[in-house]
């Protein structure tokens, strides 16, 4: 008679794999999983002191003054209309660098370029505001001292909120072209040669063979990696934003974002109720648009998706 | 004709490419420069005329205030520490978690891939996971608040298994017939035939501790404990910090090269990659290459 295999049996004939997974299945637990009963705060009148089962219940009410107050709209729609510009504009700036770079011979001068171009991804945001401060600096920037030599008034550039959503693209294009270069030069070189060459023998030129040959077959990875961003298009980049906003308030209209309202909330110690409601709300929608965009990568291309 | 019309054309369109291409680089390139020549700008300069991108006088007192302040070199040992400790524990971590899933035996570790991914799609948030680590876990203020939460990233930890998958199962196997256990398999075997992967996992997540400020400013409170990131990001956002931040003992009235310092700290900060960037890049390029087209 063979014995039905049982858990136990099962784990214990392959004793040092799960062994060995232990230690990697102990740290998901306790950085993941454990702090996720926590949400339950979202659902309290939440007082460090009294601590997360010991604090009130207060229903929606975090919930309630969250969107009422139109907090929750504003977070929601600079964390939205900033990762769109971002998404459009990094993807734009990578294809026409990555198609540009491929029209030129290898050698010292393609690898030079690239190199340089890859170089800001290594950057933490911290110097990237270093260098922000060095250029747009109210008295010593060299943007205003421009200004002034060109007799134009200078800009006090960290009181003016309207601005800031271009400033954010821009850094962030000077920090994400080089690594989109990579990927896309990737995919480039991936196409087959002898379809260009049949192009070239029916006498299509250089932009031609652009245009029909390599746009229509970068598109999938354009496709698949937009999707992709689109599906995390509810977590701001906590990074480049408190670091460099940090906490001024002047230009939180148009640069607040969910995780930087709900970090600053944390540091200030205030209403840590209602900050947990907010990223309970940015968990879930969060949640739902992944796997939206996921099961769109799948259907667009198998395998195409993360998971 | 037209061939001499059309070679002209198409001479003039890779002209505008290259310079497109040289302009954009220079764009790239013009920050680091401004950090660079800020460092060595005499401070009383940078004060009348702005960071320029050609000092009026030069000036090493930014680096000489910096290598004689303690806080600095403090700041700086905490980062190698950090990077150090942080990516052997992610590399061991992670590269048994990668081979115990990659393994094709056992039956249940496709439930513990499944609970790695839903963390990637779920999260409980902000507060939470913060009242757990200083609250329960009370890691505030200890080198483990700025290592142990970024231990495995899932997506490098499954880049890793689909590279331990593509190693030819019929090695394993014989390794196994031999009688060699799994953890002598994964470290006697699979390691060293995935050296250029484990080089580019391991420098993805030493670029990660390197650069990292958020742990510490969730979780660090003693200047001690400052990584430098976090001592430049001290310095970016208040001016009369420069001098407290460098040194304790200074009175506010000392003069500091606040502006220059800001600079010199932050060439300091990515002197390292800087330098061992031009040896590493393809490393960088081939996590890139890979982990783009599947995770």
């Amino acid at each position: 008679m063979i014995r039905k295999p049982t858990v136990l049996s099962e784990i214990a004939r392959h004793k040092t794999v799960y062994l060995m997974a232990l230690p990697g299945v102990l740290f998901f637990f306790v950085f993941f999983y454990m702090p996720m009963p926590g949400l339950i705060i979202a659902f309290k009148n939440f007082k460090m002191s009294l601590g997360i089962w010991g604090s009130p219940w207060n229903g929606l009410d975090n919930f309630r003054f969250f969107f009422s107050s139109g907090i929750a709209l504003r977070v929601t729609r600079n964390t939205l209309s900033l990762n769109v510009l971002f998404i459009v504009s990094i993807t734009f700036f990578q294809v026409l660098l990555a198609l540009l770079l491929n029209e030129v011979r290898s050698g010292p001068y393609k690898k030079i370029t690239q190199s340089v171009l890859f170089l800001p991804y290594l950057m933490s945001w911290i110097i990237v505001s270093v260098i922000v401060n060095g250029f747009l600096g109210s008295d010593t920037g060299t943007i205003n001292q421009l200004l002034v030599y060109l007799g134009l008034e200078p800009v006090n550039w960290f009181s003016r909120a309207e601005l800031w959503p271009t400033i954010l693209v821009v850094l962030n294009v000077w920090k994400w072209t080089g690594y989109g270069v990579v990927i896309y030069l990737a995919a480039i070189t991936g196409i087959d040669g002898t379809l260009y060459e049949a192009a070239t023998v029916d006498g299509a030129n250089r932009l031609q063979r652009v245009w029909h040959i390599t746009l229509p077959l970068l598109k999938a990875t354009v496709v698949i990696l937009t999707i992709l961003s689109v599906g995390r298009i509810f977590y701001g980049d906590v990074g480049l934003i408190y670091g460099i906003i940090g906490d001024n308030a002047v230009l939180f209209s148009t640069t607040d974002v969910i995780d930087t309202y709900v970090l600053r909330a944390l540091r200030t110690s205030s209403d840590l109720g209602m900050s947990t409601a907010i990223g309970l709300w940015q968990s879930v929608m969060g949640f739902l648009l992944v796997l939206a965009s996921n099961k769109m990568a799948n259907h667009y291309e198998r395998d195409g998706a993360l998971f | 004709m037209m061939k001499l019309k059309n070679s002209a054309t198409a001479k003039t369109m890779t002209a505008l490419i290259y310079a497109f291409i040289g302009l954009f680089t220079v764009l790239c390139l013009a920050p680091f420069w401004l950090m660079i020549i800020g460092s060595l700008t005499k401070e009383s300069s940078i004060l009348r005329d702005g960071y320029q991108l050609w000092p009026q006088e030069w000036s090493l007192t930014a680096y000489q205030v910096l290598f004689a302040s303690e806080r600095v070199t403090r700041s700086y040992k905490v980062t190698l520490e950090v990077t150090l400790l942080g990516t052997a524990i992610s590399m061991l971590l992670t590269s048994m978690l990668a081979y115990a899933l990659a393994v094709r035996g056992p039956k249940y570790t496709r439930f513990i891939a499944l609970f790695v991914v839903f963390t990637m799609l779920f999260t409980g948030g902000l507060v939470p996971w913060y009242i757990l680590i200083t609250r329960y876990l009370r890691l505030q203020n200890t080198i483990f608040a700025l290592t142990l939460p970024y231990a495995i990233s899932p997506f490098w930890m499954f880049l890793m298994r689909n590279h331990f998958r593509s190693i030819p199962e019929s090695i394993m196997e014989s390794a196994y017939i031999d009688g060699a256990g799994d953890l002598l398999i994964l470290f006697r075997i699979m390691l060293p035939l995935s050296l250029p992967t484990l080089a580019t996992i391991g420098l993805f997540y030493a670029l990660m501790y390197w650069n990292d400020w958020y742990l510490s400013l969730m979780f660090i409170e003693r200047r001690e404990l400052f990584p430098l990131q976090f001592l430049l990001r001290s310095l970016v956002s208040n001016l009369m910090n420069v001098a407290i931040s460098l040194n304790p003992k200074m009175t506010v009235m000392t003069e500091v090269p606040a502006y220059s310092v800001r600079m010199s700290t932050a060439v300091i900060t990515i002197g390292p990659i800087v330098a061992f960037y031009p040896f590493i890049q393809k490393y960088f390029v081939k996590g890139l290459t890979v982990g783009a087209i599947k995770g």
